[in-house]
């Protein structure tokens, strides 16, 4: 074990870096440059270093780690031929086994030293786990690797403290572009930059001592100095009013910040007391934990807490029975037999009182499967808000802030209960709850309620369909004539892409990779055919064969999280991999708008568990029933995952409505 | 606002011609009995469970609908919201619509006949249609074997044995969508399946055990212009209903309107945008959404499609119609039998219903699934079985009652059989009158002694 680890240590830290910052520019300093590409690229700039010593120390057994010739491949400009294919995707295979193995191992055999220390160093660990933290694993390295990065990322947040309040109120168009960082004043920039580097190291630092095994006073040593630079840090942020283009850039740390939850200033507030700074931190604290409370979103349930399952049934509407045989790994997903459900929630129409007609027939649309994909999810999730907010009327003595919130609150964890919310669906509530907070007290309510909906229309058209057009049009620059292009399965933006390209006459062809139990991409095919494409169908078990013809992959993508992870559709993860072996540049199709600051690592600790029944019937072929009643056999446990994460080492681009991102 | 967008019509309906002789100008089919309560009960219960409670009964005939509204009054004071409308008779399902069509307002309406026996929630059909968007759904049930089923006596045999009329039903494969509907008395010919719709799924599926209930959720701005431009629509079910199915693929109604309140989005532009997106994976049969083409470069003249959607009943669920006279016995000894739980009685250890004030006169039996209402009265040695006997009834000693329906005030005598036969109200059975598959309209007297068999006898 202790073997294999050196050298992973030593390819990684270059290659998983947050956000979209390319290697070569100095991060901070990038930022100020070109703002528009560069999308998040302050947000990049500071915690890489988390990123490399969470790395270091654990990967995940999922995660495909990615190949060592990561820095020279996926350049988009140069689709060479692949020399020796066959070797390269040896050598990754063997990588795979490598990684994979080796990482369980690591969870398994803990270092005894080193889960003691994580206790003692730093008591948020244990909280952060207990909260919504995306890496929480059951295991010790998980704790490990989670307490540093925490400790580092504290001063992003305190920031996002300081300027919580402005933070929110950035405009609708630009909650993702850090442009605003040239707009700061340039004291505080210059001096968070400063702070941001100091912490940097100090992370590296952290990560480099925890290996050497550090002992328990330099420790505490290295986390007073961080300490001390975060409080000198938020004084000077909380010197100066932060304005509007200042809180767009905190919200974007923000979104770092809450990734790595921050340890609570209470909980080790008495046991370390800090010897500098205390009394005053504490004043200062107060106001930014309270907007911070507001920030950080709910813990995600785990559905392997038996007692929180049972409390969320009683509450529930839809009535959910649990599958049978889960798997072990994925316990903590939401599981339920399905096609109980949908009869269930139907014969209750007319009982439950207080949904609105729209919701509900959103809700019964997602969990009889009629609308998926996260764009068309949105887009119905948010004109059935639309309609209730139209017909909504203030109760007599409430506040239309609250009681609207209260509202959409359950509507939303009804549309939860349909069908677990996807990132841009999380991102878009966000927006809508973050418009109504902000409506005036002023307004009277017939004008809140068509501010809103216009708010609702504009997100629809500006971040969703405009967006799609943007995208379009840069994805395609990128296609050339003679261009053999990929994509897999079934999404609008790329399926838009290869419209227009052949509209405007580009010549190219397609190859549609499509995978069972859903075949979602017959019906591109069906679309694209008919619009006269030439188009080559097979499933992804062939993607090795007809990867030596394609030039370039484009691929959807249902979010892409802050450390470049793709989350997209299940087989995303696979098909990247192989271009990228094969050295095909791959561009993912996103809208800003489903990025997320969650950081996942692998497609474990959240993911969606499809129906087990579609993967054990074969479409067209009913004498293939050996998995007939298979639920009856308690050794057999099937697992249909929804959702992958493709790292960042796979993507060459990403093409998205503020522009094009390089990835290298 | 109704509830979910829903307004309810019930369609209660007149004095029906099959059911002669059991229904009369004072029993109107919605108050006939079943198991001792008027079959309109029975759907009223089912929409009140449901939690609707605003209903509009439209009733053929104005004194029908002055019995059927007293009887609503005062049985569902407190309880339902009922305004009974009454239309000329022979007007038909469409032409009942049309008289109240212009007081609904509701998004989409829910159209019930009113002899519907059934517990299949409504709010599923409701549901059904909402989530597809649909111009029309209706509900199919699994048609009801016909017949009784447990008796083993010839008739039953028979009865099972002549050709149930069938309906048939083309369902695209994911059973959806409603692509074919022919009625009974077409069927004898070839069936004509249009080729744009056969084309557009690809394979349909025909259906001959299906039973439509005349449960149907109507959007109401389509329903409301059908019913003003095709004045000659008689019925729902052999005009609208075919006439929806066979212009789906080209519409005609104006879907327009509701379109543009579902998005309203002031940016025009966009709408198609939007529409494809929103409904870019819907995988339903595909021709039903290649209208709405590429956003881009929108084709000018898209086809105009509509969906007619089916809510397919759980075999589990009980589902029947009261149009017949064997379906009226078949309903009876099932809401006593089998699908007890629709009566809302308490059935005994016995499994019958045995009213407190029911006197039973010595060695006299009633079997299980029975039912013997309030202040009847039974003499010695009677025997009675799988029956429903109403109120104040006076029988006699030595009576023989087997799979039979008696409503109330009936006189039987000494020594009477009956056997599978409905006797209505008030009617005089004089001693040792033998009556089997016979009915008997109400008021009327058999004299001593006669023998009747399949016959139906009634006051001239």
């Amino acid at each position: 074990m202790d073997m294999r680890r050196p050298p992973r240590t030593v390819s990684d830290p270059k290659v998983r870096q947050v956000g979209f910052v390319t290697p070569s520019a100095a991060p901070p300093t990038r930022s100020l440059s070109d703002a528009p590409t560069t999308v998040a690229a302050a947000s990049a700039s500071s915690p890489p270093s988390g990123e490399i010593s969470l790395l270091g120390s654990s990967l995940s057994p999922v995660m495909i780690p990615p190949p060592r010739h990561a820095s020279s491949d996926g350049r988009p400009s140069a689709p060479v031929a692949v020399p020796n294919p066959a070797s390269s995707l040896r050598r990754d295979s063997l990588r795979i086994r490598v990684g994979s193995y080796n990482a369980s191992e690591v969870v398994l055999g803990t270092p005894p030293s080193a889960s003691p220390s994580s206790r003692t160093d730093n008591a948020a660990s244990e909280f952060s786990e207990e909260t919504m933290s995306p890496w929480h694993g059951r295991s010790g390295t998980a704790k490990v690797a989670s307490s540093f990065p925490g400790s580092s990322s504290e001063m992003i947040v305190m920031k996002t403290g300081v300027g919580g309040g402005g933070g929110a109120g950035s405009t609708p168009k630009s909650p993702l572009t850090t442009a605003s960082v040239v707009k700061t004043l340039p004291g505080i920039s210059e001096k968070e930059r400063e702070v941001l580097m100091g912490t940097q190291n100090d992370g590296a630092g952290a990560s480099k001592t925890l290996k050497e095994k550090t002992t328990k006073a330099e420790r505490r040593a290295l986390q007073e100095a961080q300490r001390a630079a975060k409080a000198a840090a938020k004084e000077a942020g909380a010197g100066v009013k932060p304005s509007t283009a200042s809180g767009s850039a905190v919200v974007a740390n923000t979104k770092q910040g809450k990734v790595v939850k921050p340890p609570p200033q209470k909980k080790d507030g008495p046991q370390i007391a800090p010897p500098s700074g205390s009394s005053e931190k504490k004043v200062v604290d107060r106001p930014p934990e309270k907007d911070r409370k507001k920030d950080v979103p709910a813990p995600r349930m785990q559905f392997d807490d038996k007692h929180r399952v049972e409390k969320a049934k009683r509450r529930a509407v839809v009535n959910q029975f649990e599958a049978k045989n889960r798997v072990e790994l994925f316990r903590h997903l939401p599981q339920y037999i399905h096609g109980t459900q949908l009869p269930d929630l139907e014969g209750k129409f007319f009982q439950l009182d207080p949904m609105h007609p729209s919701v509900y027939k959103v809700g019964l649309q997602y969990l009889s499967g009629q609308i998926s994909g996260s764009n068309a999810r949105c887009i119905a999730m948010l004109l059935a808000f639309r309609e209730a907010i139209r017909d909504y009327s203030t109760p007599p003595e409430k506040a239309l802030v609250r009681d609207l919130t209260a509202k959409i609150s359950s509507y939303v964890s009804f549309l939860i209960e349909c069908r677990p919310l996807s990132i841009s669906m999380g991102n878009t509530i966000k927006f809508l709850k973050n418009r109504i907070a902000k409506l005036p007290d002023t307004m009277s309510e017939s004008e809140a309620k068509s501010s809103l909906q216009s708010d609702i229309d504009r997100f629809i058209n500006e971040k969703i369909v405009i967006a799609d057009k943007v995208i379009i049009r840069h994805a395609v620059t990128k296609i050339r004539d003679g261009d053999v292009l990929l994509t897999y399965g079934l999404s609008s933006v790329v399926e838009m892409i290869l419209v227009y390209a052949h509209e405007v006459g580009k010549q190219f062809r397609v190859v549609i990779v499509d995978s069972r139990p859903k075949l979602e991409g017959q019906v591109l095919l069906h679309r694209l055919v008919a619009k006269g494409l030439n188009c080559t169908y097979t499933h992804i078990n062939a993607i090795s064969y007809i990867m030596h013809e394609v030039t370039r992959v484009f691929l959807g993508a249902a979010s892409v999280l802050s450390n470049g992870t793709v989350y997209s559709r299940v087989g995303t993860a696979c098909v990247a991999m192989v271009a990228n072996a094969f050295r095909v540049p791959v561009l993912i199709c996103c809208e800003a708008y489903k990025f997320h600051e969650r950081v996942q690592l692998d497609s474990i600790c959240s993911n969606e568990l499809g129906d087990p029944d579609v993967i054990s019937r074969v479409s067209g072929r009913q004498d293939l029933n050996h998995l007939d009643n298979w639920a009856d056999n308690e050794n057999l446990q099937l697992l249909n995952l929804s959702y992958d994460a493709t790292p960042s080492d796979y993507v060459s681009m990403i093409i998205t409505d503020y522009g094009m991102v390089c990835f290298y | 606002m109704a509830r979910m967008d829903f307004e309810v019509v019930v369609l209660a309906g007149g004095t029906s011609r099959k059911l002669n002789p059991l229904v009369s100008q004072e029993v109107p089919k919605a108050l006939l009995p079943v198991a001792n309560r008027p079959v309109l009960s029975y759907v009223l219960e089912l929409l009140e469970a449901s939690n609707l409670k605003d209903l509009i009964v439209v009733v053929e005939g104005e004194d029908a609908a002055l019995r059927i509204g007293g009887w609503i009054s005062g049985a569902y004071v407190d309880r339902l919201h009922v305004e009974v409308a009454a239309v000329p008779e022979g007007v038909g399902t469409a032409g009942a619509l049309r008289a109240v069509a212009s007081y609904l307002t509701a998004n989409d309406v829910l159209i019930v006949s009113g002899d519907l026996v059934t517990d299949v929630p409504p709010g599923a059909v409701a549901a059904t249609h909402r989530r597809h968007s649909a111009v029309v759904t209706a509900l199919l049930c699994p048609a009801p074997v016909s017949g009784p089923s447990d008796t083993g006596t010839s008739g039953g045999k028979e009865k099972a044995k002549k050709p149930v009329r069938c309906n048939i039903v083309g369902l695209d494969p994911t059973r959806q969508y409603l692509l074919h509907m022919a009625t009974g008395a077409e069927v004898e010919k070839d069936i004509r399946v249009q080729k744009s719709i056969l084309r557009a799924v690809g394979q349909i599926e025909i259906r001959v055990d299906l039973m439509d209930a005349h449960m149907y959720a109507f959007k109401r701005s389509v329903l409301q212009d059908i019913l003003d431009q095709k004045d000659k629509f008689h019925s729902i079910r052999q005009d609208i209903l075919p006439y929806l199915i066979r212009t789906q693929l080209n519409s005609e109604v104006s879907d327009n309107g509701v379109i543009k309140s579902e998005s309203g989005m002031d940016n025009i532009s966009s709408q198609n945008d939007l529409r494809w997106l929103s409904q870019h994976r819907e995988i339903a049969p595909s021709a039903f959404q290649e209208p709405h083409a590429f956003g881009l470069k929108s084709l000018p003249d898209a086809r105009r499609t509509h969906k007619c959607c089916v809510y397919i009943a759980n075999e589990s669920k009980y589902c029947a119609r009261l149009n017949s006279i064997q379906a009226y016995s078949d309903i009876n000894r099932d809401v006593v039998g089998e699908a007890s739980h629709l009566s809302g009685y308490s059935f005994s250890a016995q499994n019958n219903i045995i009213h407190p004030s029911a006197e039973l006169g010595s060695k006299t039996t009633v079997g299980p699934q029975c039912m013997l209402a309030e202040g009847s009265k039974l003499g010695d040695k009677c025997s009675v079985k799988r029956s429903v006997i109403g109120r104040h009834c006076r029988i006699g000693s030595n009576v023989k009652i087997v799979n039979s329906i008696v409503m109330n005030h009936v006189t039987i005598e000494d020594g009477c059989s009956i056997q599978g036969s409905v006797v209505c109200s008030n009617v005089q059975l004089q001693e040792r009158v033998v009556l089997k598959d016979c009915q008997v309209g109400a008021g009327y007297v058999v004299t001593t002694g006669s023998e009747h068999k399949s016959e139906s006898l009634a006051r001239k």
